[in-house]
This record gives C-alpha cells, sequence and structure tokens, in this order.
C-alpha cells in the first residue's frame, strides 16, 4: 500500500519540481512577484515532507536548506540577485537529481551536493540553522511516545499512581479542547478516577460564559511512563494548570522500587490508593465545561455558505479541471479505436466483394462510419497528448548543467512550450534533444571570449521551439555558436573512411555526415558529449518515432536542427504494396513518386547494379525482396518503383511487385513478438484481416549493396 | 474450431491428475498442461517476418494482437512442417504475451498423475533434451511433457 | 457512527497518507486540496475534527483555522495543524490562531491516531 502512495509521491514531485522550475525560470525573468516566490516555498516544501514520510533523508534534509532560504527571500531578508538566482537554479536542479536517485536508485554527486549545502548555507543566519527537522520513517515510533522506554526497561513495567491536578483555562475553551476527550485518552493508559471539583463555580447569577471553573482531580493507575501521560495533555500544555505526581515521584525512584518489588518477588503495589475526595466516582463522562448556547448566528452564517460557494468558483478561474486517468486505460481506447478504423476497411471490402449494382446508399454511409472513426480516433489521441512544456523546462536544466561544465555562458530561449504531442513522444525525445543540447553548448557555442571577439554577445543563445506544421510536429534547436566547422568535419570524415578523400561535397552534405554512424567531433573527449554516442544515435531516435531530422548551418553565426515528427504513433498513412506474394507497407511521408518501370528504363552497371532512368537523371534500384530476404514464388517480377529520398539527400528507387492503394494504417508494435527485423518498422492490420509489415525504407537502402556502391561512386564521380 | 480454454493456476503440484492436452508434432507425442493453452486454432497462412529463424513461422492476427507462430517440429529440431489446413496451431501464453505453436494435430484430453511422471532419460540430443520436462507413459505411447518456458524464451526488446 | 475528518493540504501524497492511516483505522475521510476549498467545504462535511496544512495555495492553515473559529458555527470543532517542524513558535502562533493541537509531519499512525484521540476522543 504504502508503494503506491510512495508512486504518488514521485509522480507529484515531478509536478512540484515542474512547479519550481518555472517560478524560477520567472524569476530568472525578472518577475520577483511574491506570489511566485510562495508558490516556490510550497512545492519545495512539499517535497520535503513528503520525503520525510518515506525517510529519503537526503531529500529532506536538501529541500530543507533550500526551502529555508526561500523562506528568507519570502520574508524579504535575502535580495534575489543574479548569484543568488544562480545558486537556486543549480540547487533546484540538485534536488531534481535528488528525486530521481531517490526513486531510481544511483549515486549522486557527494561533492557536489556538498557544495551546493554550503552555498546555501551562507545564505541561512545561524539562528536559523539549527531549526530542528528530524526526518523519520513511515511507521517509526513517534518520538513522544517512546522517550520514556529509552531508560533500560525493567523487566515488567511496574503499576504507577499518578495524582494529577487539571484545571484549564478559559483560552483552553478557545482552541476547541475539551477535557472530556483528554480523560479519555488517558482512560486508554490504565484505571481512570475523575472527581469534578467545582467549588469555584459562582452562583447562576454571577456565572460568565466566557470563564472557566471547573477544575478535575484525576487519579491514573497506569503500567505507561509518565512521558506517555505527560504527552496526553501536550495540545493543553500552557492552556491550564497542570500539576501530575506521580507515587514514586521520579521515574527512576520508581524503576528502583519495581526491581526491589521484582527482587523480593513481593505483590506489585497493586492496591489503588483511595482517591483523596469523597465524591470520588467511576470515570463517567463528566458534566461538558460550560459552552456558549445559543447561537443565533449560525442561521445568518449558513445562508452565506452559497455566497463562499461562488466566491470559489471565481477564485478558481485559473487551471481548467482535469481528470487523471490510469495510461493504460487510454490506450486500450486507443486499440479500440484502431480496431474500429480496420474494421472498417474491412466492412468496406466486403461490400465491394459483394457484388452489388448500387451500393451508393451503402457507400454514403459508410463514408459516416468512416469520418466518426477518425473523429473518435483524434479525440483519443489527443488525450495522450501533451504539451512540451515539461520536456523544453527539462532541456533548461540540461543547459544550465552543460554551460557550467564548460565554462561557458549561454542561455535557453523556449518557444511553442504549449505545442502538444503523443506522450511517447515527448518521453522518446528526451534523450536524442538532451544530445542535440549538450552538443550545441559543447561545440557550437562559442567560449565568452571568442564570441565577445566576432563581435557577438557574451552570452550564447540556443532556442528551442515546437510548432504544429500540417498534420507533424515540428522541433527546432537553434545556435548561435560558430556553426559547423565543416573543413574538421570533412577531415574527420576522411580519416575514419567515411568518405573518399578527393569527395567533392556540397555544405549541406558535409553537415550530414554529422549524422553518420561512428562520426563524432570531439577531439579530445569532453566532459559532455564525449559519451561514445554520436548524433547518429539522435537520429536513429528520430527516425524511430517515424520522423526525420535536418541540419542547416552557417559559419559564424550557427547552427539549426530540425525535428519534423509525425502527430501521432498509432495511425500513419502509407502506400500498400506487394513484394514476394506479402503485402506490406510503405509510408507515404518516404515516398516522392511512384512510377511502373518499362524496360528501357533500367540500365545496368556491374554485375548486379541496376539503376532506373528517371527523366535523365540515373537512380539506384533497390529490390525489396531481395533486402528483405524474401523469394518470389510466383512469375512476377518487381516491375513498379517507390522513388524515396533518404535524409542525406539520398535518391533511391524501391523495386516492388505491385501498387494497391493509398491508405491510414493502424500501427502495431512488433516489440515483443519478436526481435529487430531489418528493413521492417512495424506491421499493421489490413481489410482482410491479414498482418502486413509496414516497411522503414531507409534501412533498406543501407543494407542494398547497390544503392550504397552508387551512393560512394556518385561522391567519387563528384570528386573528379 | 476455437477451443477457448480459460487459463488457471500454473502450478498445481499436488497428487491430483492433472489434464493434459496431448498433440503430434512430426509424428511424435507432445503435451501440454491444458491450463497454459489459450485456444486450438486451425492453422491459416501467416504473414512472413523477413530474416525470421527457420523456427519462426511469422506472424498471425490473434483479433487484433499481433502473435508470433513458432514451429515446434523445427524448434526442436526436426524437420520442418509443411504447414497445411490439416495443421493446429496452438496459442498458449508466455511472459503474458500469446504465442502460437504449430503442431501437426491435437490427439486428446489425458489424465495425467503428477507421480508417474518420469525424468527424461538422457539421450543425445540436446535441443530435444532442453524442451522436455519430463515424459509419461499412455496407451503404451510416450508423450513427452513440453517445457514451455524452455521453448520459448523471453522475447527480446526491438526498439533501442 | 464514524469520526469524521476533514482534511486540507495542497500535497497529494500527504492527502494519501492521511487517507490510507485514516481509513484503515476507521474513520469517515475527506480531503480538500487547499484552504479555500477546506473552508468552503467545511458546511457539507460538517467533520468532528478538522486536520491542516500551513503552507497552502489560496489561503494558507492559519487562514483557515481563523476562519474557521470566526464563523461562530465551528468554533468549537477541534483544528489539527499539520507541521513540518516540531518548532515551538508555529505551534504558538497556530494554537493562537485557535488550533486545537498539531501533528509533526512526518506522523506515524499511532502519533496520527493519538492525536485525533486527544482531541475527538474517538480511536475511530
Amino acid at each position: 500500500m504504502s508503494g503506491s502512495i510512495q508512486d504518488t509521491f514521485f509522480e507529484e514531485c515531478e509536478e512540484l519540481l515542474e512547479a519550481t522550475d518555472e517560478g524560477l525560470t520567472a524569476i530568472e525573468g525578472g518577475d520577483h512577484d511574491s506570489e511566485v516566490v510562495n508558490a516556490i516555498f510550497r512545492a519545495v516544501h512539499s517535497i520535503k515532507g513528503g520525503a520525510g514520510a518515506f525517510g529519503l533523508d537526503d531529500l529532506v534534509a536538501f529541500a530543507h536548506r533550500f526551502e529555508t532560504v526561500f523562506d528568507e527571500v519570502r520574508s524579504n531578508r535575502l535580495d534575489l540577485d543574479e548569484k543568488l538566482i544562480q545558486l537556486l537554479l543549480r540547487s533546484s536542479d540538485h534536488l531534481s537529481a535528488l528525486v530521481e536517485v531517490a526513486r531510481d536508485g544511483g549515486q549522486v554527486d557527494e561533492a557536489h551536493h556538498d557544495t551546493l549545502l554550503a552555498a546555501l548555507d551562507e545564505y541561512i543566519p545561524e539562528e536559523e540553522e539549527d531549526l530542528t527537522f528530524e526526518p523519520m520513517g513511515l511507521g517509526g515510533p513517534a518520538p513522544m511516545m517512546d522517550l520514556g522506554d529509552l531508560g533500560g526497561a525493567p523487566a515488567e513495567p511496574q503499576e504507577e499512581t499518578y495524582r494529577i491536578r487539571f484545571q484549564p483555562l478559559k483560552e483552553m475553551y478557545g482552541t476547541g479542547n475539551e477535557p472530556f476527550f483528554l480523560f479519555q485518552a488517558l482512560k486508554d493508559l490504565g484505571e481512570l478516577t475523575v472527581t469534578m471539583d467545582e467549588n469555584e463555580l459562582p452562583g447562576f447569577d454571577a456565572m460568565d460564559m466566557a470563564e472557566a471553573y471547573l477544575a478535575w482531580d484525576l487519579v491514573l493507575v497506569t503500567k505507561e511512563t509518565r512521558s506517555k501521560v505527560e504527552a496526553v495533555f501536550e495540545f493543553v500544555e500552557g492552556l491550564c494548570e497542570l500539576s501530575i505526581e506521580g507515587d514514586g515521584d521520579a521515574e527512576a525512584e520508581a524503576n528502583a522500587l519495581a526491581a526491589l518489588d521484582a527482587m523480593f518477588s513481593a505483590p506489585p503495589a497493586a492496591e489503588t490508593p483511595e482517591p483523596d475526595a469523597g465524591s470520588a466516582v467511576p470515570f463517567e463522562p463528566p458534566v461538558p465545561a460550560p459552552e456558549p448556547e445559543a447561537k443565533p448566528a449560525a442561521a445568518e452564517e449558513k445562508a452565506s455558505a452559497p455566497k463562499a460557494e461562488s466566491g470559489k468558483q471565481e477564485q478558481r478561474g485559473g487551471p481548467k479541471p482535469t481528470l487523471r486517468v490510469e495510461l493504460e486505460r487510454v490506450d486500450r481506447l486507443i486499440n479500440a479505436v484502431g480496431e474500429l478504423i480496420i474494421n472498417h476497411s474491412m466492412l468496406a471490402q466486403q461490400i465491394a466483394n459483394l457484388n452489388v449494382s448500387d451500393t451508393r446508399d451503402v457507400e454514403t454511409e459508410l463514408e459516416g462510419f468512416k469520418n466518426l472513426a477518425r473523429d473518435i480516433q483524434e479525440g483519443v489521441m489527443a488525450i495522450r497528448a501533451q504539451p512540451v512544456k515539461p520536456l523544453f523546462q527539462r532541456m533548461a536544466r540540461i543547459v544550465r548543467e552543460a554551460s557550467a561544465a564548460t565554462g561557458k555562458t549561454c542561455k535557453l530561449v523556449t518557444e511553442g512550450e504549449n505545442t502538444e504531442v503523443d506522450k511517447t513522444v515527448i518521453e522518446r525525445l528526451s534523450d536524442p534533444l538532451t544530445h542535440i543540447l549538450r552538443n550545441a553548448v559543447d561545440h557550437g557555442i562559442e567560449k565568452p571570449e571568442d564570441r565577445e571577439s566576432a563581435g557577438k554577445a557574451k552570452t550564447g543563445e540556443i532556442r528551442l521551439s515546437a510548432s504544429h506544421r500540417s498534420g507533424s510536429v515540428c522541433i527546432e534547436i537553434k545556435d548561435d555558436g560558430a556553426g559547423v566547422n565543416r573543413p574538421r568535419v570533412k577531415q574527420i570524415a576522411i580519416e575514419k573512411g567515411l568518405i573518399p578523400e578527393n569527395a567533392e561535397l556540397t555544405d549541406g552534405e558535409i553537415d550530414n555526415l554529422l549524422f553518420a554512424p561512428g562520426f563524432s567531433t570531439a577531439r579530445e573527449i569532453s566532459n559532455l558529449s564525449g559519451r561514445g554516442v554520436g548524433m547518429d544515435v539522435v537520429k536513429n531516435a528520430v527516425t524511430g518515432l517515424g520522423g526525420r531530422i535536418n541540419i542547416s548551418s552557417a559559419p559564424g553565426k550557427g547552427s539549426t536542427f530540425t525535428i519534423i515528427l509525425p502527430l501521432t504513433l498509432a495511425v500513419m498513412d502509407g502506400m500498400v504494396v506487394s513484394v514476394a506474394d506479402q503485402t506490406m507497407v510503405v509510408p507515404i511521408t518516404s515516398i516522392v513518386e511512384t512510377m511502373r518501370g518499362s524496360d528501357d528504363m533500367i540500365n545496368s552497371l556491374g554485375a548486379d547494379g541496376t539503376l532506373l532512368s528517371i527523366r535523365g537523371n540515373f537512380v539506384p534500384i533497390c529490390d525489396v525482396a531481395g533486402g528483405l530476404g524474401l523469394y518470389r514464388e510466383s512469375e512476377q517480377q518487381a516491375g513498379v518503383y517507390l522513388l524515396v529520398e533518404t535524409e542525406t539527400g539520398q535518391r533511391c528507387a524501391l523495386a516492388v511487385d505491385d501498387i494497391h492503394d493509398q491508405r491510414q494504417v493502424v500501427i502495431k508494435s512488433l516489440d515483443g513478438v519478436c526481435g529487430d527485423i531489418p528493413g521492417v518498422a512495424a506491421a499493421t492490420i489490413l481489410g482482410d484481416g491479414k498482418i502486413a509489415m509496414i516497411l522503414d525504407p531507409e534501412s533498406i537502402i543501407a543494407a542494398s549493396p547497390t544503392a550504397a556502391a552508387f551512393d560512394t561512386e556518385r561522391r567519387m564521380s563528384n570528386a573528379s | 474450431m476455437q477451443a477457448e480454454v480459460k487459463q488457471t493456476d500454473q502450478e498445481v503440484k499436488h497428487a491430483e491428475h492433472s489434464e493434459f492436452v496431448s498433440f503430434t508434432v512430426a509424428g511424435q507425442a507432445f503435451c501440454l498442461k491444458i491450463t497454459q493453452i489459450r485456444e486450438i486454432r486451425r492453422w491459416s497462412p501467416v504473414t512472413i517476418l523477413p530474416h525470421a529463424p527457420a523456427d519462426v513461422l511469422g506472424v498471425m492476427n490473434l483479433r487484433g494482437a499481433v502473435i508470433p507462430i513458432y514451429d515446434l517440429s523445427a524448434r526442436f529440431g526436426l524437420q520442418q512442417t509443411e504447414a497445411s489446413e490439416r495443421n493446429v496451431v496452438i496459442v498458449v501464453s508466455v511472459h503474458g504475451k500469446p504465442v502460437g505453436l504449430l503442431a501437426e494435430s491435437v490427439s486428446e484430453i489425458i489424465s495425467i498423475n503428477p507421480d508417474d511422471i518420469q525424468d527424461t532419460p538422457p539421450v543425445d540430443s540436446r535441443n530435444t533434451m532442453e524442451y522436455i520436462q519430463g515424459i509419461i507413459s499412455h496407451d503404451d505411447t510416450m508423450v513427452r511433457i513440453i517445457n514451455l518456458d524452455a521453448v520459448i524464451s523471453a522475447p527480446e526488446q526491438v526498439m533501442p | 457512527m464514524k469520526t469524521k475528518v476533514l482534511a486540507i493540504d495542497d500535497s497529494r501524497t500527504i492527502r494519501n497518507l492521511l487517507a490510507a492511516t485514516l481509513e484503515e483505522a476507521g474513520f469517515e475521510y475527506h480531503c480538500a486540496v487547499d484552504g479555500r476549498e477546506g473552508v468552503d467545504m467545511y458546511p457539507d462535511v460538517d467533520p468532528d475534527v478538522v486536520i491542516t496544512d500551513i503552507n497552502m495555495p489560496n489561503l494558507d492553515g492559519f487562514g483557515v483555522i481563523e476562519e474557521l473559529r470566526g464563523t461562530g458555527i465551528n468554533s468549537k470543532v477541534p483544528i489539527l495543524v499539520l507541521t513540518t517542524e516540531s518548532a515551538p513558535e508555529l505551534k504558538a502562533r497556530a494554537r493562537g490562531a485557535g488550533a486545537t493541537g498539531w501533528i509533526t509531519k512526518p506522523f506515524d499512525d499511532a502519533s496520527l491516531i493519538f492525536a485525533l484521540k486527544r482531541v475527538t476522543g474517538a480511536a475511530a
């Protein structure tokens, strides 16, 4: 059970960290509004509170220090200067790191942790520092409950008789404390006798309703410790006159007596001393303390309640009401809608097979069915859509870390934070974006002094933006750094044997070499990007999402990475084709044009290579069946070509047996069904219920010897 | 022919009789505990998975889910099955995912006393050994009890 | 009849912890996500005891106590504040506003139930 509460805690931490980040970003931007500061304070405070419940001591200690500094800020005892803001930003990053470690395990950078703690301490006045906060694990004993148990416990706790005199002051009644309840709590500890002392009660006429006249004498026989008895009165301490006298008067003495008793095996001191007062009664609910009776105002207040209600509505104009739903439920719905779309195409096919002369009415209805299915699909996908804002906020942190590690100063400017993208896309974008941004800081942005001498602002700017563009999402990362160092990139590519030495490449082709597998420009392994992954990993991640990535660069002005992603991952437009008696789907986005080939269009090149001539241009032919290791049983030959273009601008004609039609297909992941299949991206279910592979043209071309050979040849010929 | 079999607790280890479904693969008798089987379907052509190993026949649409189909015969190192309409696909659940197993034909449901299960005698066929968790004698034929977890190891992750 | 608790805290984690403990112990649990909602909900829930956090948006814990105590209808309902620090001045301030007692976060089941016992007499 506490497991699920802990999950809630980490979920909530995410939100609170976002709120903290958002607030700090606002402060960094000059908004020092007290509500912003308060919101951050509350967020950090909540993290601390929750962390305490799960015994996450490191997190508690750090959050506490962080929060204390914020308390100073909100009490106007500290100025938010640039230095402090930077410290707070780094502290917020570290707080996220601590949450991550608490959730996923791993190591905290101890040195960094201590540095930040020390830096925060400098802002905390001394008397605040020893403010006590003892973290305690969930289910641990309450401190006040076990204080008394600490002294070496004797074999059996012995009974003790306490005489308690309890006289509330009138202030106590204003706090909602009731003597009756305190007595009930005492009664839980042992045998209790209550005597009410009403000697001070004046005559009825002289009675002041607001005054406290009553006192009680209590006798409690209990095996519990004195501190437990005292704990009952914790809330009324200072609001009453209280004296508690034990038999032995001192705990130590009681223990000694108990020990003696045990030694001589004398019967325990069980005889309850008679209460002093003659009017002693066994515990019964005493007469409640005088209470102001008539409340003429009550009705009026009840009437004012609806007013408060409407006020509440006004006040909450801010966030729209939301519904938290388990992701699995949404995914079930998405699957169902996918089935609905498949079901539609099955129906359409069945009707077409019916051989009925007039199907116009049915077709109209079928069209309506299709539109409704699409509406539902869009609606469901919208549930999964989330703004990229949290992702972008994390990226701001990445840029700060990267800047600190490289000694550069850069700021991240974000745009289109409210652009909504499928949740999975957002999750899977995190790594590629992190990599691109680290690269931008590490290799793109120049050192401050170099920037100055180049006549640029000392602080580099990286612009991260998101927007919707006709059915896709466009993410752009633009830096104002030095741009791609093309001579250097080319040299490395030659050294690594990626291109021949005399290759003549266009600027765009050189820039795209960054995405080539095994390419990395870092001369020495730097702290940041030199982690053994290159931009090829970024590219794979983006294409894995069905997207594309491009780079453009201007020397001295900076580079721009553009990532284009499909809006949804569940459905795509595909071209249905036949390959070696199998029906397959090629994503429409990668197809430039389709054509039926005739023999005179095909030209041999070398032993196996064939080129397709299209309006005077020669494009290598890549046989899909061969690429997938499939063999045709029938006589049919590949006669239809799909002209596709790769990211590097390389064109290739995919040879397939036949083209059927273009339609929307529901993507079924092959994750967990089989291992990675070269050339295949996923699967779908067609109208006839059959499964079809969705092809990945890029990887088919990459594996094709003809295409690869021709590509090299083309570069060679460009060189000569 | 879609014999839906409700799945219950996998491990029943007392001396009570358990029901097993016996079937033939490449002429040999095998069986699986009835609780391991989700359904049995008649073979229909599957969609070929490119570059798949010989014992993976392809994928099939099971009520909207894409499930892989294995050729048990090839898996056991016996000859590959020439799948036809007479063959059956036994759908089992491995690691929570449905998987189809191609067998020649289903024979019958047999009741087995766990005490009658004998250990597999050592033979010089590594593949088969791994996949068999015990043997029993039924109507004078030897029926091999398949160790499902060994036949279908956890599917690999595809995406990086 | 079950003892009704109205818990006011902006932290979902704390609310869940309270709910788990209190429902397990047999209390009737209601909650509000900030002080304003807590005060607004009060007449409908009509709780036997209020547990409130101090640091909250829209109306903090002190505000909750003042509003509940100020309205007369609720002037005697026990109010327990949740505090993170066992700082004496916070307790004094809460009491000054009319709080009945306090629960120090992080709390365990026993101390939470014990605190409720002392102000409502109820173990559940």
